[in-house]
């Protein structure tokens, strides 16, 4: 059947026209041609401007007629394009008036919003032209991939175990051993180490198409060029970034990011997105214009009455995302991602701004956020809240739900951290920790709790128990930058000792980390490279450097076999007791009569912790009858730690005849022996109480 | 170099499908009709020759995608002698999964 919408009505310059349609919008393949659609609320005019691949100036800028117009979107079909060859964007014109919010200026040439694929940082670092006239360009892709019988996993919230990753950070150090280093292509040959190591969830940083070069500038400490390497400035929402593509430079960075996802999910492994819909890569009114600043800056950036930038991001604008426009920009944007990259989930960067009026104000109920609540694409898709911004808005535990959002909680961090380092008087705040924090989602269940100890933003787990102070000055920023609140504790020497005391108690602090982390109710989120020790010697805010204080030393597999050994294990054990991971909080009573209350809390003696200022002391039993609220039958776990310095007897809880304790984890006890195989707990040889090390955790298991 | 592609059916029944320079979106539609005029002699097998080809684009990956499409799954498409930059090209996007790539010809 020959489509009648499929020939040319108009003509301008040998380019052959018709009239396009509004929805969708961005560049569409249509019979014979491409449907161009931008919407603007103040554009007055508008133009197509084409270029040939890589060429400086554009072959043909072809206005809008005024008759393609409906409401305030311009559309139209270009037929008989060379689609590889093309790329595109726009010139709007309207009024240049900051105080009114306008910056319309025709000189600029502007990136599609909806651009699918965006050329101009082809290849990571290669410095571009400045005097690119068109720096971001948008590209036409091929939206066709097979995803064969692919879909995204769904796995329940709370049997998930993530893992926090940078894609370049992850292969680019020579001892990777991938074929196409610092890319998504290179991902796919670690799978088997992500498979052994455990983890069922891989957290994407940044990924979208964002600048490597803003705000580059120079090192004072090494003379190497610092980078935006993190990525939290977005130039295009929509397009994978071609300079974490090994084909990037032939434009299939699409096909390659689509076929990890597709690979991963081959494994068992869900893919979440780290998104940052909080500010853009255009800055304030200084800043350059890249894409919204020139169609519509008054509906994209929340601004002052005098036309200034909103700074909640601490980056110099704030996207409006409470206009109605705006939201719905954001909503394609993440339904793009769900529906043609079977993303599984989301995180949202300084989320808190995305509940804020365009005033700033926030919202008791924001309707973007209910949006994509109750969004039918996003249905099934995690969203995970990092509930706070640079404005002040501190919401973990009052983050505006709707009963889907889960949030990074931050104390749970610091909670544990504190516990860890041995500051006394904590207990009673792990023991909310280690329940799913009940005392913050008692109305949701923990798995709105995102549990970590690490993650981008701070120390590694290495270097919170190498290092008292932040040391950031390769950062150029004389050390000013990054969290002071980082409550670690070095372990009697600042940074790297040959001390075999000091290191075997770091050691052994990294694995009562993780083995507080992998018990406790919630979703554990685990950050790159913890498992292997990698440090970033000190520096707690490496968003700029594109060196080994980021990429993951591959050779620390082997020489950190004890310590991956130890995590590996850890995770399954995890994986194989749904005690461990229940959907709803524990009530600390016996709600089936089994004998135990489903959660039961100890110290040094049974059935009496210590909650007092200056205990450094807490042990805990989950009943293994209560496992899923009594639906299922688990075995019962017990948790023992020891923050304190020196050793001591913890009395056990006493089991039902016939059952009796075995060790899975003894953080004290040199390996081998500090942890076994899931199933092959060896039985405790005295039944009534176990000795723990300073600074120790066990973990029982009964059978 | 100039795209070019040739086609002929062997004495089992093998369509050889030999493509030379540079395969991208304006030569694609050479290589798609090659493969539609092999398809209608139902070949067993489908073999690319593919030492002097340089280059391949999205839309020619598609093409491959396209060929293994048009003659079913019982049919298996090889790539023979691919060039490294090629044959990286196919391995990166991930479509090494629709055919079988070998050095030499080596029906399985």
């Amino acid at each position: 059947m020959e489509r009648i919408d499929a020939y040319p009505t108009h003509e301008y310059e040998g380019f052959k026209l018709r009239p396009g349609k509004p929805f969708p919008f961005g560049a569409t393949f249509v019979p014979g041609g491409v449907n161009f659609s931008i919407y603007s609320s103040h554009a007055s005019t508008c133009k197509l401007v084409l270029f040939d691949k890589g060429q400086p100036q554009p072959k043909v800028e072809i206005p809008f007629p005024e008759e393609f117009k409906i409401g305030d979107v311009f559309s139209m079909v270009v037929f008989g394009l060379e689609y590889e060859n093309i790329e595109y964007g726009y010139r709007l014109d309207g009024p240049f008036d900051p105080q009114q919010g306008h910056r319309f200026d025709q000189t600029k040439i502007l990136l599609d919003p909806y651009a699918k694929a965006i050329s101009g940082r082809d290849i990571w670092g290669k410095p571009p032209n400045w005097d690119n006239i068109f720096a971001h360009r948008s590209l036409l892709v091929y939206d066709d991939f097979d995803w064969d019988k692919d879909r995204p996993l769904e796995i329940p919230m709370e049997d998930m175990v993530i893992y926090e990753m940078h894609v370049r950070s992850f292969t680019r150090h020579p001892s990777s051993g991938v074929k196409f280093p610092g890319t998504f292509a290179g991902i796919r040959q670690k799978i088997p180490y992500l498979k052994e190591l455990g983890v069922n969830c891989i957290e994407l940083m940044p990924i979208y198409e964002f600048d490597e070069f803003e705000n580059s500038r120079t090192s004072p400490v090494t003379g190497e060029t610092l980078m935006n390497y993190w990525g939290y400035s977005t130039v295009g929402f929509f397009a994978p970034k071609s300079g974490l593509a090994a084909t990037g430079k032939m434009g299939m960075q699409v096909d390659e990011m689509k076929t990890l996802v597709k690979e991963l999910h081959r494994n068992g492994i869900e893919v979440f997105l780290d998104v940052v819909f909080n500010h853009t890569a255009e800055g304030n009114e200084n800043g350059p214009y890249i894409s919204f600043k020139g169609i519509d800056n008054k509906t994209y950036y929340m601004l002052t009455p005098e036309g200034y930038y909103f700074n909640f991001s601490g980056t110099g604008n704030t996207l409006n995302c409470n206009n109605p426009v705006v939201r719905n920009i954001v909503l394609d944007c993440l339904r793009y991602w769900a529906a043609e990259y079977h993303i599984d989930g989301f995180r949202f960067d300084l989320a808190s701004i995305l509940g804020r009026d365009p005033l700033g104000y926030p919202l008791s109920n924001p309707p973007l956020l209910e949006s994509l609540a109750f969004d039918p694409i996003l249905a099934k898709c995690k969203l995970i809240a990092e509930a706070w911004d640079a404005g002040g808005l501190y919401q973990v535990g009052s983050f505006p739900a709707y009963g889907r959002w889960a949030e990074w909680n931050g104390k749970f961090r610091d909670g544990i951290r504190n516990f860890l380092r041995g500051e006394p008087g904590k207990v009673g705040d792990v023991a909310q920790r280690i329940q799913g924090s009940p005392d913050l989602y008692a109305s949701r269940g923990p798995t709105a709790s995102i549990n970590f100890i690490t993650c981008h933003d701070g120390f590694t787990l290495y270097d919170l128990v190498a290092y008292n102070d932040k040391h950031n000055e390769a950062n150029g920023e004389g050390n000013q930058d990054g969290s002071n609140d980082n409550n670690s504790w070095n372990c009697g020497w600042e940074g790297p000792s040959t001390d075999p005391a000091v290191n075997a108690l770091r050691l052994r602090q990294m694995k009562n980390a993780a083995a507080m982390l992998l018990v406790s109710q919630g979703v554990p989120m685990i950050l790159m490279g913890d498992e292997i020790t990698r440090t970033q010697k000190g520096n707690n805010n490496t968003y700029c450097q594109d060196n080994e204080l980021n990429w993951l030393d591959w050779d620390l597999v082997n020489s950190q076999a004890e310590l991956l050994r130890f995590f590996q294990n850890l995770i399954r054990f995890r994986l194989a007791h749904p005690v461990l991971r229940n959907r709803w909080h524990l009530i600390n009573q016996d709600r089936i009569g089994s004998g135990y209350p489903d959660i039961s809390w100890h110290g040094t003696q049974a059935w009496n912790p210590d909650w007092s200022s200056s205990s450094r002391v807490l042990a805990f039993m989950l009943d293994g009858k209560h496992a899923r609220g009594g639906t299922l039958e688990d075995n019962s776990i017990y948790v023992g730690m020891n923050m304190h310095w020196d050793r001591l007897w913890f009395e056990l809880p006493r089991l039902p005849e016939g059952k009796n304790w075995h060790v899975l984890a003894n953080t004290g006890a040199p390996a081998p022996e500090d942890i076994w195989e899931t199933g092959c707990e060896p039985r405790l040889d005295q039944q009534d109480g176990i000795s723990l090390g300073g600074r120790s955790v066990v973990v029982l298991v009964s059978k | 170099m100039a795209f070019n592609v040739t086609s002929k059916i062997l004495e089992d029944g093998t369509a050889e499908i030999t493509l030379v320079g540079e395969l991208d979106g304006s030569v694609a539609n050479d290589f798609k009709a090659a493969v539609e005029k092999v398809a209608l002699e139902k070949p067993k097998k489908v073999v690319l020759m593919v030492k002097d080809l340089e280059y391949m684009s999205s839309a020619g990956l598609r093409v491959l995608v396209f060929t293994k499409q048009k003659m079913g799954s019982d049919v298996d498409i090889y790539v023979i002698a691919a060039q490294d930059a090629v044959r990286d090209t196919i391995e990166m996007t991930g479509f090494q999964h629709s055919v079988i790539i070998q050095d030499e010809y080596n029906a399985i």
